[in-house]
């Protein structure tokens, strides 16, 4: 296992040093205190573990495809960014426009997220991105969906707050949106239909939680004894009619 | 009215020669008069001028500005500018004799001058770029005046009529120079302005040049974003700031800069060893602008010696000759044997192929 | 439904003397406009179903049929003109968008046609280049300002350059926009002609990716089949944010062209539509480009240059700046005539400016910013002949991008339905039976042909200039003169009027 100290160290050497270190054989490579260095992780296709002690900067993992990364601390902005395959593991809260157009792999988030997250993430074949959320969600979640799972939970969330903000699956054809809880009608794009689940979604869901609890330690029983609500587009052609031939 | 500045580009013809003695010995301008006056008629009386290196040995440290003015105010304003910008040690006159086929000259001055000490070290420049930048500043922003050359221990003497009797109205066979450059013209316009004959200079550079260059547009337009300031509409100006960018600023070796002037073909390139390959390629991918294209022949003057240069598939004509001190260089052969009769060696250089004359001891220009 | 008012747009005129019921054309129109009247034993046309695609009488072998505009008439009016009456009624049946394919028709300026050439007499000659070398190569990717050499005196390598034979590369159109066979046609013109070939925002598809080096591919807002390996795939990398048909505008690709191989390279499911959204949802502001190139390049290792096109707008100059200090490699700006697989008609022929506008006003930006050294000009939107190239180039681009010329060559006449999925010459389709029309050899030669006719033509117009390298036309505009123009526009175009 390689460490690198991070300290005052520019992204494109960073970025630089770790893929050495790929090259070379390295497998697991922990990064101390990294604070702002962005793309990290940017197009690795290795299968390789990153553990990142501090604040990765913007755009970790964009066009990331297979390694797997840790991050204890909170994260950015545009984390996952078309992102195709691996796995993030954020020990705390991130910014805005996470999983934009992601197409595989899996991000889970301790804590909230920002606007616009999972907007026009898209599946393909056995490519299904996933996104599980531990807390809450600004506006435009989901927006332009066209496929793969996110999951909002809202754990330990204040009384007054809102799971969700508005415009939820605006312009969403594809994908499912599972939120434990409710949402109001007024909260979600017109392109959405809004469900319970029946036994195969429970099925599903249970499935995706198992790997999330276990990582952030929650009780997966209890994580699902709650009422949940699904979100899904009501048309894989949301656009239809909209032109004048 | 002693004429101005053209608005649009100017087309012209002409004439070059040049004499360098390579053991740095100096002789009058007489040979350089008879060798460009041989050549009369591919001039017809609208330009001629001389480049001579090494004439102010008394005055060597400073820079030496040859001016032209229309007018006592230019003058005034210029000396203005000068006195504060610059330590003068002398001024004066440029002497000339009365010459009946040339007339309404400009009031023409020269000046010995270092940089001012205070100005230069607060405008954080060296030396060559504060001078460089003066003269750019003259040409631009002063009316009626134009500085002639700006060289240390060279001088230009050039203006409206054929080059032998500019040279007599100058009386240059009373300097001794080792290089001396001529020039006489042809332009298809008449614009009659003393400052537009050649040679055209920058610091120690001079150019001659034979030709039109069709790429006059790119290359002016280029250097502008250095911050070249191309105010006289000629190619002699582009081609002279080309030099000074690539030579003085990127500090190319002479070699370097030829590649950008008169790149190598594709094809050539294609051909070369992988290291001459790549450097080739390097140069003309980032100099492409610098390219002079269309019909020329140059001679670059320096202190150390010339360059001469005519256009990769050779629409203008150069002949070269050696003797035992000597290097000549001319549009025609006659004009070479006028002044010396049997030379040891005599070529004609191909197409973009460099003919380099140095001081002996000097690696390049 | 009431009536919808509407009449045939074009008549057709067959030739009893001459047609042969031979049922070519029933068979040829995919708009089923022919049909064999099974009664009346003889060829009938539902004119009303016509879009003037030309198919039919192209390949009737007798010559029998001729298309016509239908000439009735409304009542004269400048205003109310008959097509604005009958986008009217096509709203009013239906309550929709006005959808269009291709380039602005609309009767404005265009510009290349008010721009004169040079040539040389007496003082500089002209050059023949059958008999004496003529360079068009170009190189696209930054420049640095000067050569540099390393500690060592070794010379530095350049960043990443896109070596062009011809200064022509065919833009960017998505296979879904147009057909499999179309792409292949592009592609292998340019991998055989050194130029190079460009994605569009729909996937690269398995086929094509011998033509890699000969690639750019593009990423879009719906990052279609956008993924590490598709970004390493090709030569270089661009991103798209806008296009001259529609600014502003995103995508939408309809779920019925998204067929079986559409899909997957796309990677999104058969039949669900393809949505590009507007902006790039990374993408608010210029930081984040900069943020969005320095993702693409640390993903590509810096080893392909990073192209941004924009579509040609009001304050395109100022954009422009910003991109080229963003760290774009190359800058592609797309005029307001560029054509497109489907735009909202009000969009394309109201929004934007004319490319050769833009181009000047760029152009002189980057120079005063001294950034135009460092970064490579393309341009677009409506490049129709080799005349409009060296106009570009003297204007000051680098290189252009062609495209519905180039679909011209492969057999498009311009009947503007590409977004109906109809295409009958094969190109903006994705039905096999209108596909397989268009042979991707005979295509691809067809291509050639044309980029090699105008090559020879942009040879001879530099040699007429007396310039034997193309980068002594680059931003050489005392090569250019302007005839029918205001002061203005000689302003902006940076040229003087002819006879001056
Ligand atoms: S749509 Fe095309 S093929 Fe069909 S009738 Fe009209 S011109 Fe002929
Ligand atoms: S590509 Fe086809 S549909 Fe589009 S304008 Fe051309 S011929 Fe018509």
């Amino acid at each position: 296992m390689a460490v690198i100290d991070a300290q005052g160290v520019y992204y494109r050497e960073l970025n630089q040093r770790i893929k050495e270190l790929l090259a070379r054989g390295e497998r697991e490579i922990t990064l101390n205190n990294i604070n702002g260095q962005r793309y990290i992780g940017d197009g690795l296709t290795e299968q390789a573990k990153l553990i990142i002690n501090g604040t990765p900067g913007n755009d970790l993992a964009a066009f990331g495809n297979g390694a797997e990364l840790v991050i204890n601390g909170n994260g950015q902005d545009g984390i996952a960014n078309t992102m195709n395959g691996g796995q993030i593991i954020i020990h705390g809260s991130v910014g805005d426009t996470l999983g934009y157009s992601m197409r595989g792999g899996e991000v889970y988030v301790k804590g909230d997220v920002g606007y616009r997250v999972g907007i026009h993430m898209k599946g393909y074949q056995d490519k299904q991105p996933l996104i599980i959320i531990g807390g809450t969600a600004g506006d435009f979640f989901g927006e332009y969906m066209a496929g793969g799972r996110m999951i909002l939970l809202g754990l330990d969330r204040a009384e007054a707050q809102d799971i969700v903000g508005n415009y939820v699956g605006a312009g969403m054809h594809g994908g499912v949106i599972y939120i434990r809880g409710q949402v109001e009608d007024y909260q979600v794009g017109q392109e959405v239909k809004i469900s319970g689940l029946d036994e195969d979604d429970r099925k599903e869901l249970k499935g995706y939680l198992s790997g999330y609890c276990q990582e952030f330690d929650y009780d997966l029983e209890e994580v699902l004894n709650a009422e949940f609500c699904k979100l899904a587009p009501c048309s894989a052609r949301p656009y239809g009619n909209l032109y004048a031939y | 009215m002693k004429g101005s500045r053209a608005e649009e580009k100017i087309m012209s013809g002409c004439a070059i020669s040049g004499i360098l003695n390579r053991k740095g010995n100096r002789f009058s301008g007489e040979e350089i008069i008879d060798s460009i006056a041989l050549m009369h008629d591919r001039s017809n009386g609208l330009g001629g001028g001389f480049a001579a290196y090494g004439i102010y040995p008394e005055f060597k440290e400073q820079y030496a500005i040859h001016m032209f003015y229309d007018d006592l105010d230019a003058k005034e304003e210029v000396d203005y500018f000068l006195n504060r910008h610059f330590n003068i040690v002398v001024a004066e006159k440029i002497p000339t004799r009365e010459v009946d086929k040339v007339s309404n000259p400009p009031i023409i001055w020269r000046y010995f001058a270092t940089p001012n000490e205070q100005k230069l070290a607060e405008s954080g420049l060296a030396d060559d770029e504060y001078v460089a930048q003066s003269v750019m500043n003259i040409n631009a922003n002063y009316r009626g005046a134009f500085v002639v050359s700006s060289g240390k221990n060279m001088g230009v003497f050039k203006g409206v009529g054929y080059p032998e009797d500019i040279g007599e109205f100058y009386k240059l066979e009373e300097y001794e120079a080792y290089l001396w450059t001529a020039h006489g013209r042809f332009p298809t316009n008449t614009p009659g302005w003393w400052g537009g004959a050649h040679p055209f200079t920058l610091l120690d550079w001079s150019i001659v040049h034979n030709g039109e260059i069709s790429s006059y547009g790119a290359n002016k337009r280029y250097l502008e974003m250095f911050g070249y300031k191309c105010t006289m509409q000629t190619d002699t100006e582009a081609i002279t700031y080309l030099f000074d960018l690539m030579l003085r600023k990127h500090k190319l070796s002479l070699e370097s800069a030829v590649k950008a002037v008169a790149a190598p073909l594709w094809s050539q390139i294609e051909r070369m060893e992988p290291k001459e390959k790549k450097i080739v390629t390097t140069i003309r991918t980032i100099y492409g602008n610098a390219l002079l294209n269309g019909p020329f022949s140059i001679i670059l003057g320096h202190k150390d010696g010339f360059l001469a240069l005519n256009d990769r598939i050779k629409l203008r004509p150069l002949v070269v000759a050696e003797d035992k001190e000597r290097t000549y260089v001319a549009s025609e052969e006659s004009a070479i044997r006028e002044i010396c009769p049997e030379p040891e060696k005599v070529w004609t250089p191909r197409g973009g192929e460099p003919v380099i004359g140095l001081l002996e001891g000097r690696r390049g220009v | 439904m009431s009536l919808d008012y509407k009449v045939p747009e074009f008549i057709i005129e067959r030739d009893r003397d001459k047609c042969i019921d031979c049922q070519v054309c029933e068979r040829q129109c995919a708009n089923q406009v022919h049909i064999y009247d099974q009664d009346l034993e003889k060829m009938v046309a539902q004119d009303i179903d016509c879009v003037n695609c030309q198919r039919c009488v192209k390949l009737c072998p007798t010559n029998a049929l001729t298309i016509r505009e239908n000439p009735s008439e409304y009542k004269k009016n400048k205003n109310w003109t008959g097509n604005m009456i009958e986008n009217i009624q096509k709203q009013a049946a239906s309550g929709g968008i006005l959808l269009t394919g291709m380039g602005n028709p609309t009767a404005k300026k265009i510009y290349w046609d008010h721009i004169l050439l040079n040539a040389s007499q007496v003082t500089n000659p002209s050059i023949d280049p059958l008999r004496e070398p003529m360079e068009l190569k170009t190189f696209l990717g930054r420049k640095p300002d000067q050569i540099e050499f390393d500690e060592s005196g070794e010379l530095k390598d350049l960043p990443p350059q896109l070596e062009l034979d011809i200064p022509i590369m065919f833009g960017a159109m998505s296979f879904g926009s147009i057909s499999i066979n179309a792409c292949k046609s592009l592609a292998q013109a340019a991998s055989d002609l050194g130029l190079m070939y460009n994605t569009g925002e729909g996937g690269f598809h398995e086929d094509l990716y011998q033509h890699g080096e000969r690639t750019i591919v593009q990423v879009a807002s719906g990052r279609f089949g956008v993924h590490n390996e598709y970004l390493n795939a090709g030569a270089a990398v661009e991103i798209k944010v806008g296009q001259g048909a529609k600014p502003g505008i995103g995508g939408h690709l309809p779920g019925e062209k998204v067929g079986a191989e559409v899909s997957k390279t796309r990677m999104i499911p058969k039949g669900s539509d393809a949505l590009s959204p507007a902006p790039h949802h990374d993408i608010y502001s210029i930081e984040d480009l900069r943020q969005l190139i320095y993702a693409l390049k640390e993903a590509t290792d810096y080893k392909k240059p990073v192209s941004v096109k924009i579509a040609a707008v009001h304050n395109v100059a100022a954009i422009a700046t910003g991109i080229a200090s963003a760290g774009a490699d190359i800058i592609a700006i797309d005029g307001y005539r560029g054509g497109t697989g489907a735009a909202p008609t009000m969009i394309r022929d109201n929004v934007g400016i004319p490319v050769e506008l833009a181009l000047a006003a760029v152009d002189d930006r980057l120079r005063q910013e001294e950034l135009r050294k460092n970064v490579s000009l393309v341009v677009s939107g409506s490049i129709r002949n080799s005349a409009d190239i060296v106009k570009a180039i003297a204007l000051g681009a680098d290189a252009v991008y062609v495209a519905s010329a180039a679909l011209i060559s492969l057999g498009c006449h311009m009947c503007q339905k590409c977004y109906t999925g109809k295409c009958n010459w094969g190109i903006a389709t994705q039905r096999p039976e209108l596909v397989k029309r268009l042979n991707p050899e005979v295509g691809a030669q067809r291509v050639k042909n044309l980029i090699t006719g105008w090559s020879h033509e942009i040879k001879e117009i530099l040699g007429g200039m007396g310039i034997n390298a193309l980068e002594s036309l680059r931003g050489n505009r005392l090569m250019l003169r302007g005839i029918d123009l205001t002061d203005k526009e000689l302003e902006i175009l940076g040229i003087k009027h002819a006879g001056k």
